[in-house]
C-alpha cells in the first residue's frame, strides 16, 4: 500500500529523517510514536506528498507519491490534520462537502450521488442536527468531528491522523478513534496514525512504528515492541509494561523517580 | 445587478452640465441603431456631454472598480488575510510607479495599446513579491506583518512616484491628479483597453473560487483535499496583480476599493468565494460609480480626486476591520 525507501529529509541542514524505511499493507491500522520533535508529523507529511524527501522515495500503491496529481491523490489519500478544523464561517454541511472537492467539477458541483454520500456521513458521525450551524460556533469536539467527518466524504483508501486525539477529553478520544477503528474494519480503510498516547495507540493499532533519533527504532505488533527496554531508550523513561487485565493488550505503567512522601513512608515502614 | 443599473442611470443623470433627467435619456435611447437621429432634437455639445464624456467615464469606473474589487477579494482569499487588497500590499503602488513612468516619459505607445499595463504587470508583480520577502524574513507570514511590509514598500514607492512626476516639467498638473485617481478626461479608448482584462480575469477567478474556499482551512489541508496549492496561488496572484495594474493604469492609485467591496460582500452573502468572486466585481462597480459621481459633483465644478473619495470611506473601514482581526485574535488566544 504505501512504502518508504531510504527516506531522509534535512531542512536547513538538519537531518530530521534519516535513511527510514518500511511498508505497510493496506487494511491495517498503524500507530506512529516517538518522542517530542522527532519527526512524526514530517514523516506524515513526506507520506501525505505535501513535503518531499531530501533522498529516497515514498511509494502509494507502488508509485511514487510525488508523481500523483494533487487531485488523484487526494481520492485515495485523506489527512486529519492536528489541532482540527480552524475556527471558518461555513456552515457543517458546507465543509463537509469540500471533502468531496477531488470528485467535483469546477462549479463545487458533482454530477452523482454526492450529496447522499454526505448526508450519510453526517448522520455516521453524530452530526444530524448541527449540519447548519456554523463551523466557529462549535466546541472543539463537535469541531473535531466535523474534520473528520470531511474527511471520510472524501473516501480515501488510507486516512492519515496527526495525534487526532490531542485537547480532546478521554470520552472524546475513545469516541473518535472508535469511530476511525469501525470505518477501517467497514471498509478495508487503511489507517496510519501519529499517537502520543502509548495506551491507546497499543489499543488500535495493529503495529506499531517506533521513530528514535529520525530513524525507525521498532517496526511491529504492540506484543512485540512494547516493553520497558524500549521505552527506557526511546523515551528515556522507566516504566512497567503490563497486560490490560480484559483485552490482554500490553499497557504501560510509569514508575517516577521521586516519589511522594506518604510512598516514601510506607516503603520504610517495609522495611 | 439591478441595483448596479439603477445607480448608472442615476449617476448619468448627475454632473456639472445640468442636464434633465429626460434629455440625458433621449440622447442615449436615440443612439441605439434603429431610432432616428438625436442631432435634431439636441445641442451638439449635450450630446457629446452625454455619450462621449459621461457615459463612457462611469462604464470606465464600472469596469475599474470591478477590476480593484476582484483583485482585493482575490488577495484576500489566496493570502487568507482579511487585511489585503491591491492599495495596502503595496502592489497598486508598484504598478503605479511603472505607469508613472511609462508616461511621464512619453513612452505610453511603445509597445502598442497595452505598453502601460504590462509594465505596471511587471512592477507590480516585482512589488508583490519583494512584500513577500520582506514579511517573510522573520519565518511565516502573519497577517499584519504582510500588511506592515506592504505600507513600507507603499510609502517608499509613493516617494519614486512622486520623484518620477517631479523630474518632468510640463505634465505635473494631470501626472499628479492621475495619482491620487481620477476617472476624468478619459474616453472610450480606456474602455476598450481595460475590458479584455476583466473578460479574461473574471472567469479565471470564478474558476478558482472554490480553490478559494478550501483555502480557509490553510495551505496544507487545502493540499490534503486535492488542490494544486503553487498553481494556485501563482495564477490568483498573478491575475490580481494584472487586474490591478490595468486599473491603476488607467484610474491611478484608487485606495481601499478590493479591501471595503469584498467585505461588505461577505458580509451580505456569508463566506462562499463561488459567491463572493462574481458579487465582488458588480459591487466594485456599484461602489466605484457611486465615489465618482461625489467626486466630481460635491465640489461641482471642481473635482476631487477620486482616491481621495475613496481614501474617505476606505480607510476607517480598514482601521475598523484591524480592530476586530485584534479582537478576534485576544478572544482566540
Amino acid at each position: 500500500m504505501i512504502e518508504a525507501k531510504a527516506v531522509s529529509l534535512a531542512i536547513a541542514g538538519r537531518n530530521i529523517l534519516h535513511d527510514v524505511h518500511f511498508e505497510m499493507e493496506s487494511g491495517a491500522m498503524y500507530g506512529i510514536i516517538g518522542p517530542n520533535g522527532v519527526g512524526k508529523s514530517t514523516l506524515l507529511r513526506l507520506l501525505s506528498g505535501t513535503e518531499k524527501p531530501t533522498t529516497g522515495t515514498v511509494l502509494f500503491a507502488g508509485r511514487p507519491v510525488s508523481g500523483y496529481k494533487r487531485k488523484e491523490l487526494a481520492k485515495q489519500v485523506a489527512v486529519l490534520q492536528q489541532g482540527g478544523l480552524p475556527a471558518v464561517g461555513f456552515t457543517v454541511r458546507e465543509a463537509v462537502r469540500m471533502g468531496r472537492f477531488p470528485y467535483q467539477n469546477w462549479l463545487g458541483e458533482e454530477p452523482h450521488a454526492g450529496e447522499q454520500f454526505i448526508e450519510r456521513v453526517l448522520a455516521d458521525m453524530g452530526l444530524r442536527g448541527l449540519e447548519d450551524r456554523r463551523v466557529d460556533g462549535l466546541s472543539g469536539g463537535e469541531r473535531q468531528r466535523v474534520a473528520l467527518a470531511k474527511v471520510m466524504a472524501q473516501e480515501p483508501e488510507l486516512l492519515l491522523l496527526d495525534e487526532p486525539t490531542t485537547y480532546l477529553d478521554i470520552g472524546y478520544q475513545i469516541q473518535l478513534l472508535d469511530t476511525v477503528k469501525r470505518w477501517q474494519a467497514e471498509r478495508r480503510l487503511t489507517v496510519i496514525a501519529v499517537l502520543h498516547d502509548l495506551n491507546l495507540a497499543a489499543h488500535y493499532c495493529d503495529k506499531l512504528l517506533i521513530l528514535r533519533e529520525g530513524t525507525v527504532e521498532a517496526f511491529g505488533s504492540p506484543q512485540k515492541v512494547m516493553n520497558s527496554e524500549m521505552i527506557k531508550r526511546v523515551f528515556d523513561a522507566n516504566a512497567v509494561i503490563l497486560p490490560h487485565p480484559e483485552t490482554g493488550v500490553p499497557q504501560l505503567l510509569l514508575r517516577p523517580e521521586a516519589m511522594s512522601s506518604e510512598q516514601r513512608i510506607r516503603k520504610e515502614a517495609k522495611r | 445587478m439591478l441595483l448596479l443599473l439603477a445607480s448608472i442611470v442615476v449617476s448619468l443623470s448627475i454632473g456639472s452640465a445640468g442636464l434633465p433627467l429626460r434629455d440625458v435619456w433621449g440622447i442615449l435611447i436615440h443612439q441605439l441603431p434603429w431610432m432616428p437621429s438625436a442631432d435634431t432634437k439636441w445641442d451638439a455639445s449635450d450630446i457629446v456631454i452625454v455619450t462621449q464624456l459621461r457615459l463612457s467615464r462611469i462604464i470606465l469606473g464600472v469596469l475599474v472598480g470591478a477590476c480593484l474589487a476582484l483583485a482585493g477579494a482575490g488577495f484576500q482569499g489566496v493570502l487568507r488575510n482579511p487585511l489585503a487588497d491591491p492599495f495596502t500590499l503595496g502592489v497598486a503602488s508598484g504598478c503605479s510607479v511603472g505607469a508613472a513612468f511609462m508616461i511621464v516619459f512619453g513612452l505610453q505607445a511603445v509597445l502598442g495599446l497595452w505598453t502601460v499595463p504590462l509594465v505596471a504587470f511587471v512592477t507590480g508583480m516585482a512589488t508583490l513579491l519583494a512584500v513577500f520577502g520582506l514579511s517573510r524574513a522573520r519565518g511565516g507570514m502573519n497577517v499584519e506583518t504582510l500588511i506592515l511590509s506592504g505600507v513600507i514598500v507603499q510609502a517608499f514607492l509613493g516617494a519614486v512616484v512622486s520623484f518620477i512626476v517631479m523630474m518632468s516639467q510640463d505634465v505635473v498638473n494631470a501626472a499628479m491628479f492621475w495619482l491620487m485617481g481620477s476617472l476624468s478626461a478619459r474616453s472610450w479608448e480606456h474602455v476598450r483597453l481595460i475590458a479584455p482584462f476583466l473578460i479574461i480575469g473574471l472567469p479565471v477567478m470564478i474558476r478558482y473560487a472554490q480553490h478559494l474556499n478550501l483555502f480557509v482551512f490553510g495551505e496544507r489541508h487545502a493540499a490534503h483535499l486535492g488542490v494544486n496549492v503553487e498553481r494556485t496561488k501563482l495564477i490568483v496572484l498573478v491575475t490580481c496583480t494584472l487586474l490591478t495594474a490595468v486599473a491603476v493604469s488607467i484610474a491611478g492609485v484608487v485606495g481601499f476599493v478590493g479591501l471595503v467591496v469584498p467585505h461588505l460582500i461577505r458580509l451580505l452573502v456569508g463566506p462562499d468565494y463561488r459567491i463572493i468572486v462574481p458579487l465582488s466585481a458588480l459591487g466594485g462597480g456599484f461602489y466605484m460609480v457611486w465615489a465618482d459621481t461625489l467626486a466630481r459633483t460635491v465640489l461641482s465644478p471642481k473635482e476631487i480626486a477620486l482616491g481621495i473619495v475613496t481614501a474617505f470611506i476606505g480607510a476607517p473601514f480598514f482601521a475598523y476591520l484591524l480592530y476586530r482581526h485584534k479582537v478576534q485574535q485576544g478572544g482566540a488566544a
